[in-house]
């Protein structure tokens, strides 16, 4: 069990910087996601955390100790990576037992921790068998019984569930889950899925261009995001985003007066969660539908605002079939705790 | 290409890559620049001292009729190799392509030549038309054909030519087999419909398809039959009569070590070795244009 | 190989049978000098020199055999035979070894020099022995090293081709194996010895055939540097059994070598087939 201290962590190949100074600290125990699209820098940070890759300035501490120049094996982790990165030629067991034998432990003691993963993962009846012969899933476990049966302070996983079908990865989701606070130990989580870091992450780290673009709860960033980027990446379908005007203490779209706000007048960005729009006779938000989507527990409608060639979505609870076709107009509403307003400029949350 | 990942340190790699690099240097750079060297020279009867002549040797070989020769008994040669290794395994390879069953027990049949060395391959032949106890050389005689390689320069060719050619016909059919059970049966199938007939498809779709493995062998046998064929030569014929299949390769042992002539082997063995540049060259071209083929 | 959908283009028939005729034909044509060796070596000297010779085989197989195994001409078959598997497999092993180790330097780690060490060693792919066999000669010579398994093994070790090819299949090795071994403790050779060793198994096995075949088919080599029958090889030693001058050769006996000479590799061809095949698509390719 172990805290991990990143300190202005920074990260270049060559002359260009992909990570450009990440603070964060974890608490023992606790699951982190780290997500973002590709090329934002995640897998990077976590190789770096990892071993994997140097750490070209800042400080990664793992428990209490500075880790930048330690060796991935000294550094008390295990890591399961995406591809599963199982050795073909070895059985399950030897897959899961090879870092003990290195390590140099005695035969039995191998057997009964390889043993006992086997048993929390549901793997006995596979041990003999080759990673050739395992199905995606099993892999996974195979993947996840060779990070357990190391003990470590701290698991990585680097977006472990991107090779499986979408109904084994809601699954797996939960087994990791599950298998981490069975475990206490830290965990450091790498995906693209927002879905994953809200479901999994007792705090995620949102990551865009190589910089942490929010730090926090699945709730907070949710809730309260600190940058249209968090906004739009949080949250699905994504956030709406558009220009708009505060004139005398209300957000106004085209002049029209959408909710009351406090902030100072000028020009913002204006975001509303698709799911936050309620139909109403008299809304102010003036809507043509182009297309719906029903997807049974709620009804997507894409269109754009009247006026505006922007694109525009609202996610309506319940069936729509009849009320809502194509080209039709729609009026709306939003509460006005559910707008979230932007500095244009920035991209920072008002 | 390249790993991302890599271990750190210079010492291990070094240590292990030095055996090959000792071999390397010992036995294959320090003779090659000897030969360089030694082709600059021309050495005494006796071995005791040799004398400077700069480009001599290669003056004096480029315009010797013999080493002129030489070079055109080993283009015709070559050609002839190339030839008659890859016509008659071509045609096997479709033959057992077209086979559902039993292709594999050909195949095995048809690999055993491969493993002959030519040396013995030579002998075999040689065997069969040895002029006083051979075969073939008896029933050719019985037609009133009398066959004798030992004073017809002409028969002598024609008898190496298929000896070196009969282990190459199992190597070339086994890539020809690979090839054509690789080409997509979806568009033999369609040339069908369009009513194309079996030769027919098989010049206008499956030769064209074909044609990177062809060219892959033609280079492969001409190296093949610049250098491999020594044994073959070496048993059946000496490079005789009259010089009539002394290749390249064989000029250079007979001169070398045959005749003691150091300068003008070492030189011939520079100028076989510009040839075998040349023609990796293409075949490296030829490689790299697969890669993106 | 074969395939299970045999559509309307494949022959039915007459056109099935012509082709079974044809390849059979394909096949005899192309086995013939085999069996005629093999007839020769079963009849007696006075059924060949009185040509036509016999076309099935005779009663003298043991009384040959024995005589080219334990007698020979100059040596004994018997030694010829050792000799070359002595060198077939030092040349194998060896340059799979070697090829081995260089390639897990060149492909797995960043060193000085490493790319004039990867040119050098791929200049060699170039240079057949046949080519620089003079000054070679005179470097084994010089070292002492004629009439000797190492001066047989040695200077053919002296080629990149295996080095060139593993260099290949290490490249195809996923990079997250590295980086598991890495975080499961593994230091360099131990990674090699472990992981990268065991998963070119295949690879070793198809060249260890191609490369026995070579070494084994060796000529012109040891033609220079064997002067000591004692170790001749046996397929340059079959030259060395016909007699100089108007002597009849003993062909019973040197046919019964030439057929002794091919088993090894053949049986090495046929039983390693697949791999072979594969090996050789693969490394020629």
């Amino acid at each position: 069990m172990a805290t991990v201290t990143l300190k202005n962590v920074k990260k270049s190949f060559g002359p260009t910087d992909v990570i450009h100074g990440i603070d964060v600290e974890i608490a023992d125990g606790e699951f982190i996601v780290i997500v973002g699209p590709s090329g934002c820098g995640k897998s990077t940070l976590l190789r770096m955390v990892a071993g994997l890759e140097t750490v070209t300035a800042g400080d990664i501490h793992i428990g209490d100790d500075r880790a930048n120049d330690k060796e991935p094996m000294d550094r008390d982790i295990a890591m399961v990576f995406q591809n599963y990165a199982l050795y073909p030629h070895m059985s399950v067991a030897q897959n899961m037992g090879y870092g003990l034998k290195i390590a140099g432990l005695p035969k039995d003691q191998i057997d009964a921790k390889v043993g006992e993963a086997a048993r929390l993962l549901q793997l006995e009846a596979l041990l003999d068998r080759k990673p050739r012969q395992l199905s995606g899933g099993q892999r996974q476990r195979v993947a996840m019984g060779r990070a357990i049966v190391r003990e470590p302070s701290v698991f990585l996983f680097d977006e472990p569930l991107s090779n499986l079908d979408a109904k084994l990865r809601v699954q797996m989701r939960l087994e990791i889950k599950e298998l981490q606070s069975k475990l206490g130990v830290t965990a450091l989580y790498v995906t693209h899925d927002q879905v994953e870091a809200m479901t999994m992450a007792d705090r995620m780290i949102v990551m865009n261009g190589g910089v942490a673009e929010q730090i926090g709860t699945p709730l907070e960033v949710y809730e309260s995001p600190r940058t249209l980027f968090a906004a739009q990446f949080i949250g699905s379908p994504a956030m709406n985003v558009l220009d708009a005007e505060i004139k005398d203490g209300s957000v106004r779209l085209g002049g029209v007066k959408i909710a009351p706000t406090d902030a100072a007048d000028g020009k913002v960005k204006l975001g509303i969660r698709p799911e936050h729009l309620k139909p109403d006779p008299s809304g102010p938000i003036d809507m043509e539908v182009q297309l719906s989507e029903p997807l049974g527990a709620n009804t997507l409608l894409h269109g754009r605002l009247r006026g505006s060639e922007e694109p525009f979505t609202a996610s309506l609870p319940g069936v729509h079939r009849t009320s809502i076709g194509s080209h039709q107009m729609l009026k709306l509403k939003v509460a006005s705790e559910d707008i979230h307003l932007f500095d244009p400029q920035t991209g920072t949350r008002y | 290409m390249e790993k991302r990942v890599t271990f750190k340190g210079w010492l291990l790699p070094v240590c292990l890559i030095a055996p090959q690099v000792f071999i390397s240097a010992v036995f294959f750079f320090y003779p090659a620049a000897q030969a360089v060297w030694q082709s600059l020279f021309i050495p005494d009867p006796f071995g005791l001292s040799k004398q400077f002549v700069g480009l001599g040797n290669f003056e004096f070989l480029l315009t010797d009729r013999f080493y002129r020769a030489s070079f055109l008994t080993t283009a015709i040669f070559s050609v002839l190799v190339t030839l008659v290794s890859m016509i008659p395994a071509l045609f096997l390879a479709v033959l057992a392509d077209r086979l559902i069953k039993g292709a594999g027990v050909y195949r095995t049949l048809l690999i055993w030549p491969y493993a002959v060395a030519p040396a013995v391959a030579g002998v075999l032949w040689l065997f069969m038309f040895n002029t006083r106890v051979g075969v073939v050389s008896w029933y050719l005689g019985q037609l009133g054909y009398d066959w004798n390689h030992v004073l017809n320069g002409g028969e002598a060719m024609g008898l190496v030519v298929v000896a070196s050619a009969w282990g190459r016909i199992s190597y070339n059919f086994l890539f020809f087999f690979a090839a054509l059970q690789s080409v997509p049966k979806s568009v033999i199938e369609a040339a069908a419909i369009d009513g194309a007939r079996f030769w027919r498809r098989f010049f206008t779709i499956v030769l064209p398809l074909l044609s990177p493995t062809t060219f892959f062998l033609l280079v492969v046998n001409v190296v093949y039959s610049f250098f491999e064929t020594f044994g073959v030569i070496h048993t059946i014929t000496s490079g005789g009569p009259q010089q009539s299949t002394t290749i390249l390769v064989y000029k250079v042992f007979s001169d070398g070590f045959v005749g003691q002539d150091l300068g003008s082997s070492s030189a011939q063995s520079v100028i076989l070795l510009i040839v075998v540049g040349l023609l990796t060259v293409v075949q490296f071209k030829y490689i790299e244009r697969r890669v993106h083929y | 190989m074969a395939r299970e959908v045999h559509g309307m283009v494949e022959k039915r028939g007459m056109g099935l049978w012509l082709t079974h005729v044809l390849m059979i034909i394909g096949v005899l044509v192309i086995f013939f000098p085999i069996w005629l060796a093999f007839v020769a070596s079963t009849v007696s000297q006075p059924e060949i020199v009185r040509p036509p010779m016999p076309i099935w085989p005779g009663d003298q197989f043991l009384e040959n055999y024995k005589a080219a195994l334990f007698s020979g001409v100059n040596v004994p078959v018997a030694t010829m035979l050792f000799n070359s598997l002595v060198m077939a497999v030092g040349i194998a092993v060896g340059k799979i070894i070697i090829s081995l180790l260089s390639a897990f330097a060149i492909v797995y780690f960043r060193f000085p020099g490493r790319n004039i060490f990867f040119w050098l060693i791929f200049l060699t792919l170039m240079l057949p022995v046949e080519v620089r066999i003079v000054p070679t000669y005179e470097v084994v010579a010089g070292f002492g090293m004629l009439n000797s398994y190492s001066g047989l093994i040695f200077p053919l070790i002296a080629s990149a081709t295996a080095t060139f090819l593993f260099r290949q299949f290490f490249l195809t090795i996923p990079d997250e194996l590295a980086e598991a071994a890495r975080v499961d403790g593994a230091r360099p050779m131990r990674f090699f010895i472990d992981i990268v060793v065991p998963m070119s198994r295949t690879n070793v096995a198809a060249l260890f055939v191609i490369l026995f075949i070579y070494g084994w088919n060796q000529y012109l080599w040891p033609l220079l540097i064997t002067t000591d029958p004692e170790m001749n090889t046996i397929v340059m030693g079959i030259r060395q059994m016909f007699p100089s001058g108007d002597d009849v050769a003993d062909w019973p006996v040197i046919m019964a070598t030439s057929i002794l000479a091919m088993i090894p590799p053949v049986i090495v061809v046929i039983s390693m087939q697949k791999l072979f095949i594969r090996g050789l698509v693969d490394s020629e390719k």
